[in-house]
């Protein structure tokens, strides 16, 4: 699949994981994704060591369920996201997460090319918009991924009422959405 | 189908962010199985989850971490394709794993007046119930101390705000008062997920409140 030359493939990448057991391709996406979910588990409020273990576990499970990554419904880092929010939700409660049902695409269904390719831009596209957001509204958005802290905690501890975060993340969102269209 | 009434862009980027309670993920989860709007919302809001990973700040593992990794690739054995999750019945599949195979398998408890519930086991911050309103019946008025999330999946209610059928769901949040009524013709069955008790206004009902865990 053509992606552009800065760009790694990360879907290749997984694609080698699941049909040859590539400890090559795992490496490579092992030491892109582990340190960000390793930050990203301690902005959730992880202590480093168990941010690490947790991280390093988010990557076993990439090995090991290669075979259920979907690439025309999400890209690499929006699987291992998941994956790493499912991990977290373990950690801190041990209690169950329901799924929506799949959809049944029929027995022969192969992800279209151009699907496969869009799911993988969306990434990079989202994080792009993201970062040309204004700080205070970027801010909350990824505090709410980190998770861990409902609205009213952030609000306790930003000093900003209740109102004017939900607002702002409406406004991110309107812009995010706009971006994307 | 059609629906009408889908999940606010809060409590849905809520469940992409792994933060609600068991009780409020399963009826986001049922909905989201009869709701291809709402799918396509989830999806966008779990890409957003990946661009926030993808954007993250790096913070190195420790030199090892690679190695140990790759040494217990080697005791997991790789998953082959996913089982499919099914509905059954009336019951999407994600609520299908929680009630057993059909409607004959729900241990419902009386309310009075044909009304029935059963409570599912979920955890506690946050309580998820179905329930049986027989057609033309209503349900006793009652305000909210908290959230309150109620999703159609056969019949329709109708109370003081819209009429909610399958599929729909209905917000109710502190301060509101609702008697909902199921539309004559078919029993209505409805999956609720509530954060706090409810609050009856009549004498009796209150009594019985904690009883039912209403």
């Amino acid at each position: 699949m053509a992606v552009d030359g800065s760009q790694t493939d990360w879907t290749a990448l997984v694609f080698q994981v699941r049909d040859h057991q590539d400890r090559a391709a795992f490496a490579a996406l092992f030491r892109h994704f582990a340190p960000r979910v390793k930050g990203f588990l301690m902005k959730s409020g992880a202590g480093a060591t168990l941010a690490e273990e947790c991280a390093q576990d988010v990557m076993a499970t990439l090995w090991q369920k290669a075979h259920q990554f979907d690439p025309a419904r999400a890209s690499v880092a929006t699987w291992v996201y998941t994956i790493a929010r499912n991990r977290r939700i373990d950690m801190l409660r041990k209690s169950l997460r329901a799924e929506p049902e799949d959809l049944d695409w029929g027995p022969e269904a192969e992800p279209d090319q151009a699907e496969i390719y869009e799911a993988q831009q969306e990434t990079q596209r989202l994080g792009k918009a993201l970062s040309v957001l204004p700080d205070k509204q970027r801010v909350l958005i990824e505090r709410a991924y980190y998770g861990d802290l409902s609205h009213s905690e952030i609000a306790a501890e930003t000093g900003l009422p209740l109102g004017t975060i939900k607002s702002r993340i409406r406004l991110a969102l309107d812009r995010l959405r706009q971006e994307m269209t | 189908m059609t629906i009408r009434h889908h999940i606010s862009d809060p409590v849905l980027m809520a469940y992409a962010a792994g933060e609600l309670a068991e009780a409020f993920n399963l009826l986001v989860a049922t909905h989201v199985s009869m709701c291809d709007n709402c799918r396509a919302q989830l999806v966008a809001f779990e890409a957003l989850g990946g661009a926030v990973i993808d954007t993250q700040d790096e913070v190195a593992l420790s030199g090892s971490s690679l190695d140990a990794t790759l040494a217990r690739l080697e005791l997991l054995p790789q998953a082959t394709a996913r089982a499919r999750s099914r509905s059954r019945g009336i019951f999407p599949a994600p609520l299908a794993d929680y009630i057993g195979t059909d409607l004959a398998s729900v241990g419902w408890t009386a309310l009075g007046a044909g009304v029935r519930q059963a409570i599912l086991p979920t955890d506690r911050r946050a309580t998820a119930r179905l329930l049986y309103i027989p057609a033309g019946a209503r349900m006793p008025d009652h305000g909210h101390r908290g959230l309150e999330m109620t999703l159609v999946l056969q019949g329709a209610f109708a109370d003081q705000t819209d009429r909610f059928g399958p599929g729909d769901i209905e917000f109710a949040d502190e301060g509101m008062e609702h008697t909902p009524v199921a539309e004559a013709g078919m029993d209505c069955i409805c999956l609720a997920a509530t954060d706090a008790p409810l609050r009856f206004n009549g004498l009796v009902p209150r009594l019985v409140q904690s009883w039912f865990r209403i």
